[in-house]
């Protein structure tokens, strides 16, 4: 399918998320191993799509060493593939969204027609604040231990200083997303929540994620393929991810270049969306992803909870696709942004864009 | 439009490997190899469109995901950005995943890195898992392969002294290569053979390095190609295989998972006669015995029938088929830039830029790199010439 003057590949294959999965994410999961908390997960992906385990062309997770507090940690995982005969497989240090977005070039290649894409994150095997420190500028900022609420406050306090929103408004983001979360069996947040007091000024309770353990996965398919698999395929329409300068200092933390970029190279402003699913764990993230997104005020945002109602770390950015997708696959949506991000105060942002059957014309 | 799009290597930059590169922060050391990459290809930072990061686990250096950090040196800023980790695989994973971005025209002038800074730490031990991960009897990767390279003695009735012989010819294959990190001018046989047992069967002197270092490919299409100031090298197959750690049945002296991504490849690249139609292999022999292993799991050498190979010399520089010209892992081992230096070296090869460890006429050239368990496998095929159909 072509459509001129979008970016992207030439005359490339259709690619669709055929199912999606997760696990129902709780603050710690000390009685399960990751292969433990992935294979139910893995397994309903699958049974939706129709593949057996090992049948997919190519498997993709992501994963990091520093939350399991080993290293490695990813090759236990891979008992629950179904690696035997050996299988086209990698790895990304990454949200399991790059690696969709690894699997989606893949597919692109025309190497392999389907793909599992899973991630699992156990952030109770650790202070997940201090954890998150390590991400950070091993010279000149690390030493500092900065955790991931504090950086976030600044940027709070950069957009309330700028007028873009204010702590009400931040409260608001806080209590919608909990009530949409009130229908999804998987959040670890449902209802209502108390805004709390301040973590960090001005972020209070209420405005930061839970932290908690989960895994998701994802089945891709290609053209006729995923047609089979699935009534309501969410075809990937684009997808496109983009780095910014680490240091705070250096970003104007009030915008998200990245995302806007990465929604351009999607092709995330050739038409409007009716959901996008954000990757913001804090409420002050959702005001600078609406604006660098340009989302309407119709726009179903994060109907699912969003991560202030689950955040396993690694693979919420996943889950904001898988959520994107069911939508699709449900008939409730058709037409979805999909985002995720990665390092300190959204440095590096994916956005996909998802469509069902009905805009689909095919040539 | 159909079909993939061909894919070149136009830029190979590596750093001067060492025990300490106590001269350079992080940045500094990936910018180093970086730089190389693009000088040599002519090009700028402004000409890369994306940026493909691999290294082994992120307590070597004590950073969490290292790629954010390090988007400003590789000028990444306002470019995608993708961190691999395959483990020891991995910098040869990172090279194929810069690869597919370009074979699926999703970007059409690829960086791809691979660097490890092993003096931050300890390897041996950051490689050991702790208890309750794994019961306390292994101490580091030669720990957990000299069984393995046992089991291949028993199994294959190789003399004692074949480990010897590869370590010997690596090494002195590393005092051609100006960036490897071990140059042990006047080694002799006699000094690896006497060298203290480590692992039993396996000596100090048969074992890779803990080295700091990183190494940077461009990757390009077609048009890129054409501009390219040098001779490209070019992509004629590439694939990753994986296998679980432990099961019953596993074989680790030749891994299926090895001989799958093996016969992949040379699907790929029409091979049908390894030994006769590749001029020259890198292989991630990061354990001395691991050459004739390979040379059997690779179809090189019948089963049983690798170390009669490395025995009779052919694997030397100046022999039928060179085994790591450049002296290989055990003389340069940045952990997760060791796989992405293979498939740099087979691509020099193939270009005719190796320098004095040059094999001469080198037309196709097979990069390697294994890892975990001996269950994660990258390989590519690179040739002088571009594929055909």
């Amino acid at each position: 399918m072509t459509r001129p003057g979008r970016p992207g590949p030439p005359g490339a294959r259709e690619i669709a998320i055929v199912a999606f999965a997760q696990t129902r994410h709780r603050r710690a999961t000390p009685e399960l191993s990751e292969p433990e908390m992935l294979l139910p997960v893995l397994r309903e992906a699958l049974d939706q799509a129709g593949l057996r385990p090992g049948e997919a062309g190519f498997t993709c997770s992501g994963s990091s060493d520093y939350l399991a507090g080993r290293p490695f940690s990813f090759t236990m995982a891979l008992d629950t593939v179904g690696a035997w005969p050996p299988v086209a497989e990698s790895h990304v240090e990454m949200d399991g969204a790059w690696a969709l977005y690894e699997a989606w070039v893949k597919l692109l290649t025309g190497e392999a027609d389907t793909a599992l894409v899973y991630a699992h994150g156990t952030s109770s095997s650790g202070e997940l604040r201090d954890v998150l420190t390590r991400q950070l500028d091993p010279y000149c900022t690390a030493p500092l231990w900065p955790d991931p609420v504090a950086l976030a406050a600044l940027q709070a306090q950069a957009l309330i200083d700028a007028g873009e929103t204010d702590e009400a408004a931040l409260a608001r983001i806080a209590v919608r997303s909990r009530a949409a979360a009130a229908t999804n069996p998987y959040a670890q947040l449902r209802g209502p929540v108390p805004a709390g007091d301040y973590v960090v000024r001005p972020l209070r309770t209420g405005d930061c994620p839970p932290v908690g353990d989960g895994a998701a996965a994802v089945v891709l398919a290609a053209g006729d393929d995923a047609r089979r698999r699935c009534a309501r395929p969410a075809w990937i329409r684009g997808m496109d991810h983009r780095a910014e300068p680490h240091a705070l200092g250096v970003r104007d933390l009030t915008d998200s270049v990245s995302t806007r970029l990465a929604a351009e190279r999607a092709g995330a402003f050739d038409a409007p969306a009716d959901t996008a699913e954000l990757h913001a764990p804090f409420t002050s993230q959702e005001v600078v992803l609406r604006k660098a997104l340009r989302l309407a005020d119709g726009v179903a945002v994060n109907p699912s909870g969003g991560p202030l109602a689950a955040n396993p770390v690694m693979a919420a950015g996943l889950i904001r696709l898988g959520e994107a997708a069911a939508r699709i696959h449900r008939g409730e949506s058709g037409r979805a942004l999909a985002h995720a991000t990665s390092g300190p105060c959204l440095q590096q942002n994916l956005v996909a864009v998802l469509e069902g059957p009905e805009r689909e014309e095919r040539p | 439009m159909n079909g993939r799009e061909p894919v070149a290597v136009v830029g190979i930059g590596q750093t001067h490997h060492a025990a300490a590169r106590r001269d350079v922060s992080l940045p500094g050391l990936v910018r180093e190899a970086a730089r190389r990459a693009l000088d040599d290809a002519e090009l700028t930072w402004a000409d890369v469109d994306a940026v493909v990061i691999g290294k082994a686990p992120d307590f070597f250096e004590g950073v969490m995901m290292p790629e954010l950090y390090l988007a400003d040196a590789l000028g990444a800023a306002g470019k995608p950005v993708l961190r691999v980790h395959t483990a020891g695989s991995v910098g040869g994973s990172t090279a194929l995943v810069a690869t597919s971005l370009v074979a699926a025209r999703v970007q059409r002038t690829v960086l791809a890195l691979a660097f490890e800074k092993q003096s931050e730490s300890n390897a041996m031990w950051g490689l050991s898992l702790p208890v309750p991960f794994q019961q306390p009897l292994l101490a580091g990767a030669g720990g957990f392969f000299a069984p393995h390279v046992r089991a291949y003695i028993r199994r294959t009735g190789a003399p004692a002294d074949i480990g010897v012989l590869v370590a010997h010819k690596d090494r002195r294959n590393a005092l051609r290569n100006p960036y490897a990190h071990l140059h042990e001018h006047g080694l002799t046989l006699a000094q690896v053979r006497s060298s203290p047992m480590l692992w039993d069967p396996i000596r100090y002197s048969e074992t890779c390095p803990s080295s700091d270092g990183a190494c940077a490919l461009v990757l390009t299409d077609r048009a890129g190609a054409a501009r390219s100031p040098r001779p490209p090298a070019w992509v004629h197959g590439g694939a990753m295989r994986s296998e679980p750690t432990l099961f019953a049945g596993k074989d680790f002296v030749s891994p299926r998972a090895g001989r799958d991504c093996a016969a992949e490849v040379y699907r790929q690249a029409g091979i049908t006669d390894p030994r006769r139609e590749i001029d020259t292999a890198e292989l991630y022999v990061p354990f001395s015995w691991y050459e004739p292993m390979w040379l059997e799991n690779l179809g090189f050498a019948a089963e049983g029938e690798g170390w009669r190979l490395t025995a009779s010399g052919a694997t030397a520089l100046g022999g039928e088929l060179p085994v790591n010209p450049s002296g290989g892992v055990l003389s340069t081992n940045p952990i997760g830039a060791s796989g992405l230096i293979r498939f740099a070296e087979a691509a020099l090869q193939v270009r005719g830029e190796a320098g004095a460890h040059q094999v001469e006429g080198a037309a196709k050239a097979l990069g390697h790199a294994y890892g975990g368990g001996a269950q994660f496998f990258s390989m590519w095929l690179v040739g002088s010439r571009p594929p055909t159909g």
